[in-house]
This record gives C-alpha cells, sequence and structure tokens, in this order.
C-alpha cells in the first residue's frame, strides 16, 4: 500500500484529506507544520506528500525545499493543497519541486484526479 | 411534469438533434429545464410546455432541445488517449499532410474543454514536421455551451479536472476563481453551432474528428446514421476517435477499429497501422 504524508495544520482538513485518500488506497500519515513533516520524512519517506502552503513553524515551500535536499527526499510526489491560487505561487511551487498543485475549495475528484496526473494512482 | 409532458420532450430531442431522452428521468429533464424556463420568463416547467404545445414556435424549441443536451466534459478526459493523440496519432498525421493544415473537429464540444486539450496537447508534441499548421473546430448543438467554449474562461473548479498543473501555468491567467486560456490556445480555434443529423458537406474533410462520450445521449437508432454523417467528413487516411467503451457496431463503411487503442478507428489496414 502507498504511502501518504497530510500535511496541514488545520485538523479538520487533514481528516477530510484523509478520509479521500484512504478511499483511494493510501495509508495515512499526519503532520501539522513543515518541521514536524520533515521528522516524519527522515524517519521513513512517504511515496506522496499532500502539503499545505501557510502553516506555523515551517511553511509548506520552506518544508519542500528542505525535503528535495534530503536523502531520497527526491523520491516523494509532491502535490501542493493550498488557498495560494495564483500562478505566481503555483510557478514557486513548481521550481521548488512541487509535482501537482490543488486549490481550495477542493473536493475527493479533484484529489483523486491529481493523483492521478501525478502518476500515484 | 406529467408522462405526456415526458413523452413530448423525447420526441422532440430524438426528431430535432436524435437526443435520447430517457422518460423515467424526471428530475434529470426538469434540473435542465428549470433554468430554460426561468430565462425565459415562465414561471414553471409546464407554463412554457404550455406554449410550446400551443405556439409550435421554432426558436423555443430549439431552445428546449438544446437545454436536454448533456454537458459534462473536462479537459483531457481519458488521459491515455490524449496522450496517444499527442504522441503517436498527431505527428503521423503531421508528416502525411506537409505542406496542408492537420483539421481536426470536434463534434460535439459542449463547453470546449476537449478540442482546448487537443489544441494544448498539439502545443507540447514533439515529433511534428517543422511548420505544421493546425486547424481546430469545435461544434455543439447548445449555443449556450458554445459561448462558453468560445468565451475560454473556465472556473477554478473545471481546470482543475484532468488539467496538468503545467498547462494551466503555461495556458491560462486567472483573475481570482476565474481562469481564461491564452489568446493564442483561444485563436485556433474556430466554433460553429452544428447539428450531427444535417448535411455536413460543406465543413469540408477533416483529419481526425471526435465524438466521445456523446453516443450515449443519443438515438441508438440514430448511431449508424450519424457516424457515417461524420465518416463522410474524413479525409481517406483520417481517424475518427470515439469513446473507448463505444464499440460503434453500427459504423458502416471502410473505418475500422485500431488494436490496441480503444475508440479509435481508422480506414484501412495501413492507415490503422500508423496510428495504432
Amino acid at each position: 500500500m502507498k504511502t501518504c504524508l497530510v500535511v496541514d495544520d488545520s485538523r479538520v482538513i487533514r481528516k477530510v484529506a484523509r478520509r479521500v485518500l484512504e478511499d483511494i488506497g493510501f495509508e495515512i500519515a499526519e503532520a501539522g507544520d513543515g518541521m514536524e513533516a520533515l521528522a516524519w520524512c527522515r524517519a521513513a519517506m512517504p511515496d506522496a506528500v499532500l502539503l499545505d502552503w501557510n502553516m506555523p513553524v515551517m511553511n509548506g515551500i520552506e518544508f519542500l525545499r528542505q525535503l528535495r535536499t534530503e536523502p531520497g527526499g527526491g523520491e516523494p510526489v509532491v502535490v501542493f493543497c493550498t488557498v495560494e491560487n495564483d500562478v505566481e505561487h503555483i510557478r514557486m511551487a513548481l521550481d521548488a519541486g512541487a509535482n501537482e498543485y490543488i486549490m481550495k475549495p477542493f473536493d475527493g475528484e479533484i484529489i483523486a484526479a491529481k493523483f492521478a496526473e501525478a502518476g500515484l494512482l | 411534469m406529467t408522462p405526456e409532458d415526458m413523452d413530448l420532450l423525447a420526441a422532440l430531442a430524438r426528431a430535432r438533434a436524435g437526443l435520447r431522452v430517457d422518460v423515467d428521468r424526471v428530475y434529470l429533464v426538469e434540473s435542465r429545464l428549470g433554468p430554460l424556463a426561468r430565462r425565459e420568463g415562465f414561471d414553471s416547467i409546464e407554463a412554457m410546455l404550455a406554449i410550446l404545445r400551443e405556439k409550435r414556435e421554432d426558436r423555443l424549441i430549439w431552445a428546449v432541445v438544446e437545454a436536454l443536451t448533456f454537458s459534462e466534459t473536462s479537459f483531457f478526459r481519458d488521459r491515455t488517449v490524449f496522450a496517444h493523440l499527442r504522441d503517436d496519432v498527431l505527428p503521423t498525421l503531421s508528416r502525411r499532410r506537409r505542406d496542408q493544415p492537420v483539421r481536426i473537429w470536434s463534434a460535439a464540444c459542449s463547453t470546449g474543454q476537449e478540442v482546448y486539450s487537443l489544441a494544448m496537447a498539439a502545443a507540447e508534441a514533439s515529433d511534428l514536421e517543422p511548420g505544421t499548421r493546425f486547424e481546430f473546430f469545435g461544434s455543439d448543438l447548445s449555443e449556450r455551451c458554445l459561448e462558453k467554449a468560445q468565451s475560454g474562461l473556465y472556473t477554478q473548479f473545471e481546470v482543475q479536472r484532468g488539467l496538468p498543473i503545467r498547462l494551466l501555468v503555461k495556458h491560462f491567467t486567472n483573475q481570482d476563481e476565474t481562469w481564461e486560456i491564452s489568446p493564442r490556445i483561444r485563436q485556433a480555434v474556430r466554433w460553429k453551432r452544428i447539428n450531427l443529423l444535417s448535411d455536413l458537406s460543406s465543413l469540408g474533410q477533416f483529419d481526425m474528428i471526435l465524438l466521445r462520450h456523446a453516443l450515449d445521449d443519443l438515438d441508438p437508432a440514430l448511431h449508424g446514421r450519424i457516424l457515417d454523417n461524420l465518416a463522410s467528413r474524413l479525409t481517406h487516411d483520417g481517424v475518427l476517435v470515439l469513446s473507448p467503451h463505444d464499440r460503434a457496431d453500427t459504423l458502416t463503411g471502410s473505418l475500422v477499429a485500431v488494436a490496441g487503442q480503444p475508440g479509435l478507428f481508422a480506414q484501412g489496414p495501413e492507415h490503422q497501422r500508423a496510428v495504432a
């Protein structure tokens, strides 16, 4: 079973994302900020990361840049999931190594479509 | 609505456009006609149908039939099909046409996502003959769908269904949650309202015609006529693209299924191999 780390400071968003991703076959781990997410990745690199942008301690883009420098950190497919819905933010995410990008609000259909687009399904 | 109302609508939709209306799906029909009745200034669907019966006004009949068309679509619907078209079929057509434009027609384009996807796929395709020109056409029975298609404006929800993020940032700009396709892609497509039961001979010939996710909503008794009508608009080495699940048993003439590519049809073994 593929693993997905859901990184979002909102417990509600994590819960919704968990339900959607479990329905499409992922085993889920959760982190509330980028620093916590890095600790997860150093312990066990997931197949995918669903990543919020705005979080305390370490935000999503800082996490992603750091992740891509870690041993094995180039492997996870990273899908941003954020309210930052302008071209500039999307380009910044792609430049930092994001594979796909979801603009909130999202639903299960969009997550499944984006994960398929990223080659995860 | 009464069973008689549903029978009337089913008969009109079939006679005018070959559409199949399931008379048991009253809710679906009401959900499509309700907005039309309001736009037309009626208090209810029933009031609109009463006037339609009384006056038989052609404009209102067509508005009702158009409202009954199915408009579900998305960018790059069936990803593997588009990958094959981009990587194999478009380059093959490009080599064949050389100095002539490659003409592609999305025959039930709804709100335009399919034909715009093809225009983006052509822009992304490698291995095209240098100088290849594409002409894209989108047609639909519904004027409202064509208006939206022509505007090139899509909601945030629509651009997140099937459109890879790299193509979104490459070909769209946004104003809040409205996304506008680039002038380069939008201007590559021409639009026309077309009834697939009508005489299509004035359209010329096409190298590729797509009729995807549409046959299910057309009367099965008319599939053969519609498909033959489309096939008559294909060049001798052109391809017809239906949905992967369409069997096209009623297809006559020389078009046959391309092995290993569900929904793809070509004329003759040589052309089948070329686009397989």
